[in-house]
């Protein structure tokens, strides 16, 4: 019997899967809390003593490996020329590679906004602008800003090939510590996220966990390779694409509401379906994440209920449910458990409007333009349109008696007749939470962890 | 390498409202067997989509293409734009059925440059013809 073992240190909980090769199935699973505050060994041990009960006996792994979200996850700041263009392609890099975005910068740096770059405990700055052979004035002023302000972390330079060489200068002469990697948009357009993805996986590996207090685990596991939202992207969009034989979903939608953020996945082209429309803005990746920070079901209830009007809050009031006290008490008991149907019915409701305004900052949109030729239509983002399956995971969704309520307020409807949604997408669950681990072992054995997850995520 | 880096890109697309494609790709042809890197922004192009790409892509010059008769209401403001983005010295020209009806061309042309556009150019003038004046433009 040849075992893996795959951990996910996530924020709140360290989570053990542990996977027979042969057999293609998962042995066990076991999760305790994550201990990177005082030594990230400990909830490691708690949790494999569990999944040792679990098996049986004290069994021994061929190949541990791990991905991270602890201690913050991975903290980014965007910087790029233009919004609509180099800053929105650096956030999307961002995002797929499994980072946060939290702080983007546009134009010509000032002192004050490299200044926050330190402040805020940024662990990774990306720095684009211009196309190749484009504009060089701005991001050689925001490398010389960077500079001035002295910053600690690791600078990731992706913008206009053409001047890397003065670039390269400057980081030298502030002694920064600096990484090149290939334009994010070397083209008008043209979004390029291979490079720059791969330059902040080795630099998320090398250092950042280093600092974060997480790498020393690595004297008991062989590594830690990839940040957890990473390894969720290359868990579905094997799914979608499937592997050799063994077929795949096709187009799908991936939802994860936890208690901080709620993340959206689609892995799919989403090129216009119809004739008539003509496709504007950046060029969208075919697996594309989204991260909404003040959409959350505990630390992140207050931002859910700040997206309401007051007229919606006072039509909650009339149903009776206070929402604006019920958002207070999930953010400052963020362990909360629902205790009953009331509870339930109520994580519900802020679930439904995660999922809502989630999807719909996610899925692209349609305008209508009227023109003496007649009418045209323009699509900004991704068409999910024939998207075939939304798949639910994180614990309100798991452990909801009502996913499906959930996950139906992704769907088209006449509220939004201008977005994208999908129309008849049917609804699975990822009920072991397993996206994680799977993306882990994908790297190693894309066959097998292909074959879990089409056993594991089912229908609901 | 040499002439990469000294290849003078243009923005070229059609702006407002209008849908007409085969003059905008004639443009993109001529330019770029002249040797320009051309940027083509393409139909339905708002006058933020011709700067955003000009800024980004450190381009010379812009071309705008109106054939459906209302460029005159959709260039308004295009220079000042240019000026708010940083780029108040680029190269505007304009081409096509700039206006509504048959007007007297003196006319449109001092309305245009009063907005700000460097070169302005009647109905059915070929892209060949101006190629002498954009080179001179551009300082070549």
């Amino acid at each position: 019997m040849e075992l893996y073992l795959l951990v996910d240190f996530g924020s709140t909980y360290t989570k053990l899967t542990a996977v027979d090769l042969e057999k293609a199935d998962i042995v066990a699973t076991a999760s305790s809390f994550t201990t990177v505050a005082t030594d990230i060994h400990e909830g490691y041990h708690r949790a494999l003593q569990q999944l040792y009960q679990k098996i049986g006996s004290e069994v021994s792994f061929s190949k541990i490996v791990a991905c991270s979200s602890a201690a913050g996850g991975l903290k980014m700041a965007a910087i790029g020329l233009v919004e609509e263009l180099t800053v929105e392609a650096a956030k999307r890099v961002c995002l797929g590679a499994g980072g946060k975005v939290d702080l983007v910068f546009s134009h010509y740096l000032n002192s004050k906004e490299a200044a926050r770059i330190n402040q805020e405990n940024i662990d990774i700055v990306l720095l684009a602008g211009g196309t190749d052979g484009g504009n060089k004035d701005c991001v050689l002023h925001n490398a010389e800003v960077l500079g001035k302000a002295g910053i600690q972390v690791p600078v990731i330079y992706a913008g206009n090939k053409s001047c890397q060489d003065e670039i390269i200068e400057i980081f030298e002469k502030y002694h920064l510590e600096y990484y090149i990697c290939d334009n994010v948009m070397p083209k008008l357009n043209v979004l390029n996220i291979e490079s720059a993805r791969e330059v902040i996986r080795t630099v998320f590996m090398n250092n950042i966990i280093e600092a974060k207090g997480i790498k020393k685990i690595e004297n008991e596991i062989d590594q830690i390779i990839l940040p957890t939202p990473h390894a969720v992207l290359k868990a579905v969009e094997l799914l979608s694409k499937g592997y050799l034989g063994e077929k795949g979903l096709g187009e799908i939608v991936i939802i994860d509401i936890g208690g901080a953020t709620t993340d959206v996945y689609s892995i799919c082209s989403g090129s216009p379906k119809r004739a008539d429309v003509i496709l504007k803005g950046l060029e969208e990746p075919f697996a594309k994440r989204t991260v909404e920070g003040d959409l959350g079901m505990r630390y992140s209830a207050m931002g859910v209920v700040n997206t309401l009007s007051e007229e919606e809050v006072k039509r909650y009031l009339e149903q009776g449910l206070d929402i604006v006290s019920e958002a207070k008490k999930r953010a400052t008991n963020v362990d909360m458990i629902p205790q009953n149907e009331e509870d339930e019915k109520n994580d519900i409701i802020f679930a439904q409007i995660c999922s809502n305004l989630g999807m719909s900052r996610h899925v692209g949109k349609m305008d209508t333009y009227y023109t003496p030729m007649g009418t045209y239509y323009f699509q900004y983002g991704k068409d999910l349109t024939d998207v075939n399956y939304i798949i639910g995971t994180g614990g309100v969704i798991i452990y909801n008696h009502h996913p499906q309520e959930i996950l139906k307020k992704m769907l088209a409807n006449e509220k939004s007749i201008m977005e994208l949604r999908p129309k008849n997408a049917k609804f699975l669950l990822d009920k072991e939470y397993i996206f994680s681990a799977m993306g882990l072992l994908s790297l190693h054995e894309p066959l097998i962890a292909l074959k879990i997850m089409k056993k594991y995520i089912i229908n609901i | 390498m040499e002439g990469k880096v000294r290849m003078k890109t243009i923005v070229i697309g059609v702006i407002g409202a209008d849908v007409h494609a085969v003059g905008n790709k004639i443009i993109e042809y001529v330019l770029k067997n002249e040797g320009y890197n051309v940027v083509n922004i393409g139909v339905l192009s708002p006058q933020e989509d011709f700067i955003n790409a000009a800024v980004e892509t450190n381009a010379q010059a812009i071309l705008v293409s109106s054939l459906y008769g209302h460029g005159e209401i959709d260039c308004r403001g295009m220079r000042d734009k240019c000026i708010e983005a940083g780029i108040g010295d680029i190269l505007l020209y304009v081409g096509g059925n700039i206006v509504v009806g048959k007007q007297d061309f003196d006319d449109v042309k001092r309305r245009f440059e009063e907005m700000g556009f460097n070169r302005i150019y009647p109905p059915g003038t070929p892209i060949e013809a101006i190629l002498p004046t954009l080179k001179a433009d551009l300082g070549e």
